[in-house]
């Protein structure tokens, strides 16, 4: 009995510690938002980017496939917390832009090097012929592209894509080294107040968990309608 | 109506056409046979240049083919093709695969271009099958839907690929039977096949190909009755 007694004192002194007093809540929902806005423009800028390359990686001009291939081997080749700082301290360092600008810059950068492998794969996967077809009936090469081709490259790279914006929402968390204060800096504020051990680090990863879970479903509803024409 | 001079087309190293010339008249039907490998498709998809030929060349109403650059697209739109795979566009309609080309391409309304594949599909035997998917329809269902979105941009010239090849053999009939509608109406047409039968009833003329050459040229009657070329006796003895 005093066991579980001891057990809820704990974890409501915890709660009440890194939650309840002085708002520290408040770190944590601010922190959400900063990790969200990042997620949403980084998986927009990426997706453009991921598009653009992956176009000129299929094109046959040689100037274009050979830099298109080499931006993506230098993102897959180095990590993402050392772009983010080349990008932050080096590239954009004078311009006074606001963090969250450049840090979603950084992870649109990274994020769009895998997503533009993606989408390759996912056009490549699409039948030779449907391309002929398209040809045949007298569309132009972009036509072909935008009304046969891609619509159903979209079906092969849904699923990598939700892979994709979800390790995104993940590696948002090292946006505390250019000193945004977004989910997982706001842990560790809270944690430098408290000095709980683990408490804070577990919130957000609960609210890591919450979100991917959300991202899963939507991705599996918009899989399933797509399948619709099978 | 189609002009082919001395036409080569080589694949890395391997040679797949070795000059060929011959013409195609407006209204006529021309079918071309020869073994696997003898360079029919090859020929065929030169025609309209979804195969750029390494040299000679090709003139449809007089316009070369290698020498039009983007307004291929245009002359293509004359050139209806069909496919041994078919090629439908499985994310669309049956309804949608036949209207896209000519709404995008003719500037048709909607309404027009559906007023349009509705006699189409009613033509080829499927009149109800306007709103299923590809995927829904049989083997000759989807080449008799592919036969219609062909003819939807009014082609004055049907390219056939091996149209019956990958269709199981009891439906084989149905899509000749289209082609034979095509033949009484009088469109030009050329068409790759291994149905002899099919080439001797409708054909003008009888293309026989075998090694990236035309080994032999003539009436069906003649060409199947008295071949006067040794690869084309041996040929026809294995399959007819």
């Amino acid at each position: 009995m005093t066991v579980i007694m001891k057990i809820i004192t704990t974890l409501s002194d915890e709660i009440f510690f890194n939650l309840i007093r002085e708002e520290r809540y408040l770190y944590f929902v601010k922190g959400l938002g900063i990790s969200v806005q990042l997620t949403l423009y980084a998986a927009f800028i990426g997706g453009a980017i991921g598009l653009m390359v992956a176009l000129a990686r299929l094109t046959n001009n040689k100037v274009l496939n050979y830099l298109a291939g080499k931006y993506v081997d230098i993102i897959r080749g180095t990590p993402v917390v050392v772009q983010l700082l080349i990008i932050y301290f080096a590239v954009f360092a004078s311009t006074g832009l606001h963090r969250v600008t450049v840090a979603s810059i950084a992870f649109g950068i990274n994020s769009g090097a895998y997503v533009a492998e993606l989408i390759r794969a996912g056009i490549q996967a699409v039948d030779k012929g449907q391309l002929e077809a398209a040809r045949s009936l007298g569309l132009s090469y972009p036509q072909s592209m935008y009304y046969i081709i891609i619509p159903q490259a979209i079906k092969n790279i849904l699923p990598g894509m939700g892979n994709e914006v979800i390790s995104l929402w993940k590696e948002t968390a090292i946006a505390g080294f250019i000193g945004l204060e977004d989910l997982m800096r706001g842990a560790e504020i809270v944690r430098g107040r408290t000095f709980s051990n683990y408490t804070p680090y577990l919130v957000i990863a609960f609210i890591y968990l919450y979100i991917t879970v959300l991202m899963t479903m939507t991705l599996g509803k918009l899989e399933r309608r797509l399948r619709k024409s099978d | 109506m189609i002009k082919v001079v001395d036409l080569y087309k080589s694949f890395g190293a391997l040679e797949v056409l070795k000059g060929i010339s011959n013409e195609i008249h407006k209204g006529e039907v021309v079918c071309v046979i020869g073994p696997s490998g003898s360079g029919k498709s090859t020929f065929l998809r030169c025609l309209n240049l979804l195969e750029q030929p390494t040299s000679g060349d090709v003139y449809v109403d007089d316009v070369s083919l290698t020498q039009l650059g983007k307004d291929i697209n245009k002359l293509r739109q004359k050139v209806g093709m069909v496919f041994q795979q078919f090629n439908l566009f499985p994310h669309m309609t049956v309804m949608e695969n036949i209207t896209l080309a000519p709404i995008k391409l003719k500037g048709m309304s909607v309404e027009q271009a559906r007023e349009k594949a509705v006699i189409l599909l009613r033509k080829v035997g499927l009149p109800d099958k306007d709103n299923e998917y590809p995927n829904k329809l049989s083997g000759g269902q989807k080449q008799r839907v592919a036969i219609a979105r062909a003819l939807a941009m009014d082609p004055e010239i049907m390219l056939f690929d091996e149209p019956t090849s990958a269709l199981d053999p009891e439906m084989v009939g149905e899509v000749l039977s289209v082609m034979k509608q095509l033949v009484v109406e009088g469109m030009t047409m050329v068409v790759v096949t291994h149905e002899m039968g099919f080439a001797r009833e409708v054909g003008d003329r009888i293309l026989f190909m075998d090694e990236g050459l035309i080994a032999e040229e003539n009436t069906p009657a003649e060409l199947f009755g008295n071949p006067k070329n040794e690869r084309t006796q041996s040929f026809l003895s294995k399959v007819l």
